[in-house]
């Protein structure tokens, strides 16, 4: 089970996410992040991972479509504040350690 | 050699089982006092694989997959998750990083790879038509200072 609430800032758009983020929780994540993105139309997207427990490569999925919409809609996507366990799976995917905001901004 | 302690659970191949065989994975484990990455590595494993029998084996039906924890003696961790789904021509090539069967446009192709850098060993064994077995094994290594 996971969630998201939204929450602007000027042309921004917070994404905070929560909860575990494995298959059956991003098909929902991604209606609801995929919406956003086009009803708001925020310049920049920013997915905040601070309330993610747990996350398999699902979640690389979810990042790396919402970053094709994002490109499509023309809005930038940015990721902060990854937990450890994260960090790992990122990594693997290639998304960098600075983009994946473990270094407080 | 053999085990100190097995366990063996089969559940339906929905999605929402994802979290209840790592959740039920780490339950068995729990007393074999893991550290926790250890344990997140198990975890995201067991969903890795569960979620291959999910959206590979049985792509237009709902199968079952059967998980089985044995724990040898020295916290040698061995899990299978196996299913009789329609199987992978190509072990090889599905275990490449970033090859998908599955839609590229949400499915990283990574889930083979997260196995393999969080565990020590992976052996997966398929028969086209008849199904998949895929073989976990990660020593928890003591703690320092115990």
């Amino acid at each position: 089970m996971a969630t998201v609430s939204f929450s602007p800032a000027g042309e921004s758009l917070y994404a905070f996410l929560a909860g575990e983020i494995d298959h059956d929780a991003a098909q929902s994540l991604r209606i609801q992040l995929d919406d956003a993105l086009v009803s708001r139309s925020p310049q920049t997207l920013i997915l905040d991972f601070g309330g993610v427990g747990f996350m398999d490569s699902s979640g690389i999925g979810l990042i790396l479509g919402r970053q094709r919409i994002a490109c499509t809609v023309g809005a930038a996507l940015r990721i902060q504040h990854a937990p450890a366990q994260l960090g790992r799976v990122l990594q693997l995917a290639g998304i960098s350690c600075t983009d994946a905001g473990q270094k407080e901004e | 050699m053999k085990a100190e302690n097995t366990t063996k659970i089969q559940f339906d191949s929905l999605s929402v089982n994802e979290s209840y065989a790592r959740g039920a994975a780490a339950a068995f484990l729990a007393r074999y006092d893991p550290t926790v990455p250890q344990l997140a590595d198990l975890k995201t494993a067991v969903s890795e694989a569960v979620t291959n029998c999910i959206v590979h084996a049985y792509p237009d039906r709902i199968g079952t997959v059967t998980m089985t924890i044995a724990v040898y003696p020295g916290r040698e961790v061995h899990i299978t998750v196996t299913d009789k789904g329609i199987g992978i021509p190509n072990v090889e090539q599905a275990m490449q990083p970033l090859f998908t069967t599955g839609n590229p446009e949400e499915r990283s192709g990574l889930g083979f790879a997260v196995m393999q850098s969080f565990m020590d060993k992976v052996r997966v064994t398929s028969k086209p038509g008849k199904g998949t077995k895929v073989l976990l094994v990660k020593r928890l290594t003591q703690r320092e200072g115990t």
